[in-house]
């Protein structure tokens, strides 16, 4: 045990004193969180838009009133009329052009056949097709109220709910993705790393001469990592919940349980690593084409699992990743319980175990 | 007791269809100072590992300061010491730092370590170097510093992996003055090298060619047999019968 605590000890020397190691420990996982959380959104948040209102009657300005209102939009710009229209785009001012036919109030209210446009600017398609969306659901939502006012015998009410992020918030699915992200890097990037290291200075030799056991050399290095996740993991729960407004809806133990299982698996990770690489460049490089691209391409973090080619959804099952990005996100947005996500965590559980022993085989057979 | 620091009969290594050790067999006496020579690929450093316990014997016999190399492994560690031919010792730690940590690993008490600490600064005359960063010592100190961490459990055996690669001569010198006060107090030194001034200095030396023992004696005694005027044309004739070249 002794022995343990003074190779601890030194591990954690070597954590303090390099600064890029530090770096990626401390400073980073703040930086993605904040990133992903404020600069990367395609969340809609007071986007300028653009009015042309060929009516001028009641009816348009309640619905220029409605726009107004929403903290999605603000209104920047009122074209005058048609020949002006792309004008205003080209400019860059606004990114969608509401535009009100004439005689607006006439047709909703006795032809029955009001038509509205929204004109986007579709150079970002998706941002187009999001803002077209809401200005939609806006549109809807004041048909919806005169409907209810003229109290017309036959309409047909839909009522949209975005359920666990009422409001379409993109940090909702960035934090367990940086929290997978941040992890697979601290923990198996930085622990195969460090086993290679050893290995390629000549003091692998020495301790594997001494008396110390080489399992707990393999524990002893991967202490410090672990207890450092374990400090990001509380500070990017701590940012997400204080700064970016994602609450913990679930259980918050069985999510830190789930965080912690996922952190062991991905040491175990380092630990196969470094039993393959010859040296810490080949480490890192096999981490982060093994371990980050899938981390990011296939957990479903940034392109939807369902939606990609079969043979690479068969593929993203081997990715633990997918697996936690899924927990994680049961459990802090949807707050399911455990009972709805044991058989996911049992998979986590055996990816862990067999590599485990995969390692662990691997690093006695160097050894000879 | 074994008067016999390392006892070694017949033990071979094969990788595959490659043996790379050959039923070498030789003893080493207690507190002697012991040459291991051979040119590169001859199968000295794996012999080596073996000793060591780094790598698995394929067959034959030897005993480490008394104890089998099979089934008491754990008891010969205790009692060995070991330099590697790559630096083994931790950059960014210093000085103090890297003596802690090996006397961390090989179980001595705190108040062994610091004195052990102290009796190393002192001999070494790196008291002010202490707390410096092992990364801005000189070569030659830290080689020295390497050898003398080698010694921090007073192992009975020390293993020396070419431990001079690189040095100045004048250092090489000071090294191998170390190695001297180290014999005299009773360790084994088994050393390989590639400097055959260095032979000289050694008790007794053996020359590995291909994977066997070809020679073994005190230099004086291997000049005679091989009518040398140094250990280096001794070391020529052995190996240019050598059939395997470079590793």
């Amino acid at each position: 045990m002794r022995q343990f605590l003074f190779f601890v000890k030194k591990e954690f020397l070597h954590v303090l004193r390099d600064p890029r190691t530090m770096f990626i420990l401390f400073a980073m996982p703040v930086m993605q969180i904040l990133i992903f959380g404020f600069a990367l959104t395609n969340e809609v948040k007071n986007t300028r838009i653009g009015i042309l209102d060929n009516s001028r009657d009641e009816a348009s300005a309640q619905l220029i009133a409605r726009l107004e209102a929403s903290r999605y939009f603000d209104i920047v710009t009122q074209v005058d009329k048609n020949e002006n229209l792309e004008a205003t785009f080209r400019k860059g001012e606004v990114k969608l052009v509401v535009v009100i036919p004439p005689s607006f109030q006439e047709s909703l209210f006795h032809r029955n056949d009001a038509a509205v446009q929204l004109v986007a600017d579709a150079t970002d398609p998706n941002t187009a097709n999001t803002l077209a969306n809401y200005a939609t659901a806006i549109i809807m939502d004041y048909q919806q109220d005169l409907r209810n006012q003229l109290k017309l015998p036959y309409s047909i009410n839909t009522e949209l709910r975005m359920l666990y992020n009422p409001q379409l918030k993109g940090s909702y699915n960035f934090v367990p993705g940086v929290m997978a992200m941040v992890l697979m890097l601290v923990c198996a990037m930085m622990t195969s790393i460090s086993i290679v290291k050893e290995r390629e200075i000549g003091t692998m030799e020495v301790i594997l001469v001494s008396p110390i056991v080489p399992l707990r050399v393999i524990i002893a290095k991967m202490v410090p990592y672990f207890m450092l996740s374990a400090g990001n993991i509380a500070s990017i729960l701590l940012l997400s919940v204080y700064v970016l407004d994602v609450p913990i809806q679930g259980s918050l133990l069985l999510l830190v349980s789930e965080c912690l299982l996922f952190t062991i698996t991905a040491l175990y990770l380092g630990l196969l690593i470094s039993t393959i690489a010859a040296s810490q460049q080949i480490a890192m490089l096999i981490s982060l084409m093994g371990l980050f691209l899938p981390t990011i391409m296939l957990s479903g973090f940034m392109f939807p699992v369902e939606n990609m080619p079969v043979p690479l959804q068969v593929i993203s099952n081997i990715v633990p990743s997918k697996w936690f990005y899924y927990l994680v996100r049961s459990i802090m947005i949807k707050g399911l319980g455990f009972e709805h996500v044991w058989k996911e965590t049992l998979i986590l559980e055996g990816m862990m175990v067999f590599l485990l022993v995969v390692s662990i085989r691997k690093f006695k057979f160097r050894l000879e | 007791m074994n008067p016999k620091a390392i006892s070694v009969e017949a033990l071979t290594k094969r990788f595959g269809s490659f043996t790379a050790v050959d039923a070498i067999t030789f003893d080493v006496a207690q507190g002697e100072i012991f040459g291991f020579l051979g040119a590169n690929g001859a199968g000295k450093t794996t012999a080596m590992r073996m000793l060591c316990g780094l790598s698995f014997p394929t067959s034959g016999k030897a005993t480490v300061a008394g104890f089998d190399l099979y089934k008491q492994a754990e008891k010969i560690k205790q009692r060995i010491g070991y330099m590697s031919q790559k630096f083994s010792l931790y950059e960014d730690l210093t000085v103090r730092e890297n003596i802690r940590f090996y006397g961390g690993i090989y179980g001595l008490s705190d108040a062994a370590i610091k004195a052990k600490t102290q009796d190393m600064l002192t001999g070494l005359h790196m008291q002010s170097e202490a707390n410096t960063l092992v990364r801005s010592l000189p070569l030659g100190w830290r080689q020295k510093l390497s050898f003398s961490v080698s010694l921090v459990h007073d192992p009975n055996i020390v293993f020396l992996d070419e431990p001079t690669g690189g040095v100045d001569p004048i250092t090489r010198r000071e090294f191998w003055m170390l190695i001297y006060e180290a014999a005299h107090r009773g360790t084994t030194v088994f050393v390989t090298t590639h400097y055959m001034d260095e032979a000289e200095y050694c008790n007794r030396v053996s020359i590995m060619v291909d994977g066997r023992v070809d020679a073994l004696g005190s230099p004086q005694e291997l000049k005679t047999r091989f009518s040398a005027e140094d250990m280096g044309e001794v070391f020529l004739k052995l190996a240019r019968k050598a059939q395997r070249g470079d590793e």
